[in-house]
């Protein structure tokens, strides 16, 4: 579903800094992978690069055939919202619209908020357990509960690519718990490839594999 | 002791200078609006004190060092009155004048000519007596001394001769030297002899001038001499009519400084806005500054002092500004700007160093009250939240209570109802600024109302923004108040301007109903035609009818200036047919003192109304009248009084009249006419004649060119509220940066988030304008039924220009649209995008 090849990737400057090179990955439906890397190690510019937010300078990214560098701007933006869902570590809700607004967000943007969608809004929020709170604004939650609303609004548009940052940076250990849980059985439910980049080796060891970043490319790394 | 006093303070003055750089050009537009505020009142001021001083200056020379002076009607009393009181005991020197504003021929200048008895005024008056190789010139009737001023003007010199109007005659009179005081006012010394009998005032004078005997009372002898003086005169302090002749222009001058004030007022809410931003985008390096252990007080005087900064810029700019217009404005339009108060004044520009101090105060006032509000927002902002990313949107968003926005407005209300003080409006100057800022504070409650009522749209991008502004109404508000603040001073002008225009014009057509209109001379009181010429006029062929008006002047109160008295041709019956009455006409019952019909500013200085007696001093007696009307007059704001012509001249003897009114026969051609008047009458070249569409369009220019400095600062009122939106815009986006960046993460197009913020800029500017609209048209109603009504005592008609204002608002709406894309280039920007990089 997702193919990386020998993507690389130098930001210019007076003294040019190389952050990515010979990166190869290979991702099927229902995978899904930690990475793994020190800072400054070229996590961020890598999912950047997926997301189509920035461009590489040589390699290839295709999710499901579909070369994403060659692709303009637009096209872009509207790949992301139709087949990517974001988990961001600051959880990002909209702070104006309820849990239940910004959980059909996804959805708003396509265009397909009708009563069927209003239904998958509900199923999702059935599934990370916030289903009582759907008219409360985000400032009435939790950082748990916040993150939990995040990933039914990554999910709810069954995208076939999501793609989570440092999930639980800003939690507890219980909340990091239940939002790692909750995030990989969704990934596994919804059959999406899921890319987790995390710090911590115990949310990495919720993921399949774990990758690690280095200076020539993503290897496999063990963290048990 | 204060931890880290030294590096919090000196990190302080760092995010200063940083703030003031980043945001240069919203903060010169705020240096910009203050000083504009500042200039102008400033100037206004400048301009006002210099010629006021001038009229007592021209007043001390032409009054010398008497301590009183007896005046009455502007055409004179009986010269018999002099001797009584030069008599009297405790009178050390009295000097009679004869004082009449001549019409010189050849120019369109008007000379006020003062005729004085050289062996009296010598004693009071030394500067009015002139140096000439014959001494008894000073005694010839002809013989004339222009001060300097009135020489240079003129072009005269000794020798020459100079030509002046006296009915429809040309009188040469000989300059046989110059004065040589009388500092810039132009006025011109003759006997006073040779003055009543040149100007037909033979038994007359105007004035006499009194010093009183060393250890004499003044007050107790003015109020002993006032009981014997017959009625119409009064005997008053010389600089009496100073502050007669300065009380005419007063509320023109403040309506004017009123003006000042709400551009300070809009270049305040543009500091508010500026500050706004600045705040919103510093807001983590506060709390940095407030964790490092600057107080909430320091913080705020810190924020405050950026503001006051502000103010300092723009007061010395404004008060350089202002000294230059008001040097322009006099060599241009002259001392009274254009509104016709200090005709023949001619003002030397000095600098008021209590003017400096006020108007330099009054800007800094403004910035500091300006940026008050974003710098409580600020030192009351959690530390802790606010280092967080992300805290910027909850800047400005706490609840605010309604009561206050309601007592103001209510207070507001209250103050609609009031008298004036002083002669002022100054409660409806008070209605409006409270009204203004009452309605500021609820914008929060309007914009949540009306956002809630607004349907969200299905699609995308309005339906987000339309969400957008339902969250956070508080910021919504810092948006409009600019908006808000500018649309209502606006439209209120707008509407304001506008019904006074039509009023005019309706008052021009209701005033002109006759084909030819004439009058003796464009200016002074010694132009009038004699009972002969009046018949011969209404003889000449094609003359159908025609109607003559005299016009005196009559002293009914000593601190104000002389009322006009019109004798015309009025039918009592039914006086609407040549008077615009407002209100009811009274008929006078058999055996009541007979008609009078009173303009709107009589009756609102001289508290009358129709069915009441008046008493008016006529030929030296005091006769009653009953006043059957009021009529609307926008010629004389110091008020006139209507007459039946032939009662007049059955009172006073004088059959003389001033101006007239002709109605062509059937076929004849009025250009015919006219030139048949210039041509059949004796000295009819020298009549001023004119068509009622000349005099229609003449007037229409003379308020266009009064009203000029108001379409300037409509103009500067919509740039400031368009600039404080775009200000507002820029803090909001600035603070929405991260939503953008997981828009454009969620799939949301630039094109998408440019929909999103236009919408929002529409939304903003529909309720701004909705608004603005209804507080405009309520303060248009406090400024036509208030504000003019106590100031210049003109009533008039409500007018609504609905073409201008829908254009108005659609201009506005899409300048807005266009501002809130502009604002949010920022949002579109790849910058939005990495907003949330914090995080990664």
């Amino acid at each position: 579903m997702l193919s990386i090849r020998q993507l690389a990737k130098t930001y210019a400057g007076p003294r040019p800094r190389t952050i990515l090179s010979g990166i190869d990955l290979e991702l099927a439906a229902g995978d899904y992978v930690a990475v793994m890397g020190e800072s400054g190690s070229g996590k961020s510019t890598l999912l950047n690069l997926i997301a189509g937010l920035d461009s590489p300078d040589s390699g290839s990214i295709a999710l499901d055939g579909l070369e994403l560098t060659s692709q303009d701007d637009d096209a872009l933006t509207k790949l992301r919202r139709r087949d990517m869902g974001f988990v961001f570590q600051a959880f990002h809700l909209l702070p104006y619209l309820t849990v239940e607004q910004n959980v059909a967000l996804p959805l708003t943007l396509l265009g397909n908020f009708d009563e069927v969608g209003a239904a998958r809004v509900a199923e999702m929020l059935t599934s990370v357990g916030l289903a009582e709170r759907a008219t409360s604004t985000p400032r009435e939650l939790s950082g748990g509960e916040l993150q939990r609303v995040a990933i039914a609004r990554a999910l709810v548009h069954r995208p076939r690519l999501v793609l989570a940052d440092e999930p639980t940076g800003n939690l507890d250990s219980e909340s990091a718990d239940t939002v790692l849980d909750l995030l990989r059985h969704q990934v596994k439910a919804n059959r999406c490839v899921g890319i987790l980049v995390t710090h911590s080796r115990a949310a990495a060891r919720t993921a399949d594999r774990v990758l690690m970043l280095a200076r020539d490319g993503l290897r496999e790394h063990s963290v048990s | 002791m204060r931890p880290f006093k030294g590096t919090s303070v000196s990190a302080a003055g760092a995010i200063l200078r940083g703030s003031l750089a980043q945001n240069r050009t919203r903060v010169a537009l705020a240096v910009l609006a203050i000083a504009l505020g500042v200039a102008m009142g400033y100037a206004v001021q400048l301009i006002n004190a210099a010629a006021v001083n001038e009229l007592a200056q021209g007043v001390h020379t032409l009054s010398g060092d008497a301590d009183l002076e007896v005046r009455g009607p502007r055409n004179g009393f009986d010269e018999t009155l002099y001797p009584t009181i030069a008599r009297m005991p405790e009178v050390a020197v009295a000097s009679p004048v004869v004082e009449v504003d001549a019409k010189v021929i050849g120019s369109d200048a008007v000379l006020k000519i003062v005729g004085i008895d050289v062996f009296r005024a010598g004693f009071i008056q030394p500067a009015l007596i002139a140096p000439s190789a014959d001494r008894l010139d000073t005694l010839r009737p002809d013989a004339l001394f222009p001060s300097p001023a009135a020489a240079r003007s003129l072009s005269v010199q000794a020798g020459d001769v100079l030509h002046v109007q006296v009915g429809l005659n040309d009188v040469p009179l000989r300059v046989v030297g110059v004065l040589a005081g009388g500092g810039n006012q132009r006025f011109a010394i003759m006997d006073i002899a040779g003055a009543q009998s040149v100007f037909a005032r033979l038994g007359k004078i105007s004035r006499i001038d009194l010093r009183l005997k060393p250890g004499v009372d003044v007050i107790a002898f003015a109020a002993q001499l006032a009981l014997l003086l017959p009625p119409g005169l009064a005997v008053v302090p010389p600089e009496a009519s100073v502050t007669a002749g300065a009380s005419l222009s007063r509320s023109y001058r403040i309506n004017l400084n009123v003006l000042a004030l709400v551009a300070l007022f809009t270049g305040g809410l543009l500091v508010f806005t500026t500050q706004a931003h600045a705040v919103v985008r510093r807001r983590a390096q506060f709390a940095l500054l407030r964790v490092l252990g600057v107080t909430r007080r320091r913080l705020t005087a810190l924020i405050v002092v950026e503001g006051a900064l502000v103010g300092v810029a723009g007061g010395f700019l404004g008060l350089t500004g202002g000294y230059a217009l008001a040097q322009l404005a006099v060599r241009w339009v002259g001392a009274d700007l254009g509104s016709g108060y200090f005709r023949g004044v001619v003002p030397t520009i000095a600098l008021e160093p209590i003017a400096i101090g006020v108007f330099f105060a009054l800007g800094v006032a403004a910035a500091v009250l300006g940026s008050l509000v974003p710098a409580l927002e600020t030192a009351h902002a959690s530390p802790a939240l606010a280092l967080k990313a992300g805290d910027e949107e909850r800047a400005f968003s706490r609840p605010r209570p309604v009561f206050p926005g309601l007592a103001l407005v209510a207070l507001g209300a209250i103050a609609t109802a009031q008298a004036p003080v002083f002669g002022l409006p100054l409660f409806g100057y008070a209605a409006i600024a409270l009204l203004l800022i009452g309605t500021l504070m609820l914008m929060p409650r309007f914009a949540s109302l009306a956002l809630a009522l607004m349907p969200a749209p299905r699609l995308p991008a309005p339906r987000l923004a339309v969400l957008q502004l339902r969250g956070a109404p508080g910021q919504v508000s810092l948006s409009l108040a600019a908006i808000v603040a500018s649309v209502s001073l606006t439209v209120s002008m707008v509407i304001m301007v506008a019904s006074f225009r039509d009023s005019l014009d309706a008052w021009l057509d209701r005033i002109l109903p006759a084909d030819v209109y004439f009058r003796v001379a464009n200016g002074g009181d010694t132009a009038f035609l004699t009972p002969d010429l009046q018949a011969m006029i209404a003889a000449l062929p094609g003359v159908r009818r025609a109607e003559f008006l005299r016009e005196q002047q009559l002293l009914l109160d000593p601190a104000r200036p002389r009322v006009v008295l019109q004798a015309r041709t009025i039918d009592a019956a039914d006086p609407t047919r040549s008077l615009p009455i407002v209100g009811t006409v009274v008929p006078v019952a058999a055996g009541a003192p007979p008609p009078i019909w009173v303009s709107e500013a009589v009756a609102d200085l001289y508290r009358t109304v129709p069915g009441a007696v008046m008493e008016l001093p006529i030929a030296g007696k005091m006769e009653r009248f009953t006043v059957a009307g009021i009529w609307r007059d926008y010629g004389r704001q110091q008020g006139v009084i209507a007459m039946e012509r032939a009662r007049y001249v059955a009172l006073t003897g004088d059959a003389t009249v001033t101006n007239g009114a002709l109605w062509t026969a059937d076929g004849v051609d009025r250009t015919a006419l006219e030139a048949s008047l210039r041509r059949e009458i004796p000295g009819g070249e020298r009549l001023e004649i004119a068509l009622p569409g000349e005099i229609r369009n003449a007037s229409l220019r003379v308020f266009d060119r009064t009203f000029a400095v108001t379409y300037a600062l409509e103009l500067a009122a919509l740039v400031i509220g368009l600039v404080g939106l775009s200000s507002s815009f820029g803090a909001r986006v600035l603070a929405r940066r991260r939503e953008f960046g997981v828009l454009r993460h969620l799939g949301m197009t630039r094109a998408q988030i440019g929909g999103m913020l236009a919408t929002e800029g529409a939304v903003i500017s529909a309720i701004g304008l909705g608004v603005g609209l209804a507080l405009g048209f309520v303060i248009s109603l406090i400024l036509i039924h208030v504000v003019n009504r106590q100031s210049f005592h003109w009533g008039m008609e409500l007018s609504l220009p609905w073409q201008a204002l829908a254009g108005f608002a659609t201009l506005l709406l899409g300048l807005a649209m266009v501002t809130a894309l502009a604002s949010g280039r920022q949002a579109m920007s790849s910058d939005a995008i990495r907003a949330v990089k914090d995080d990664w």
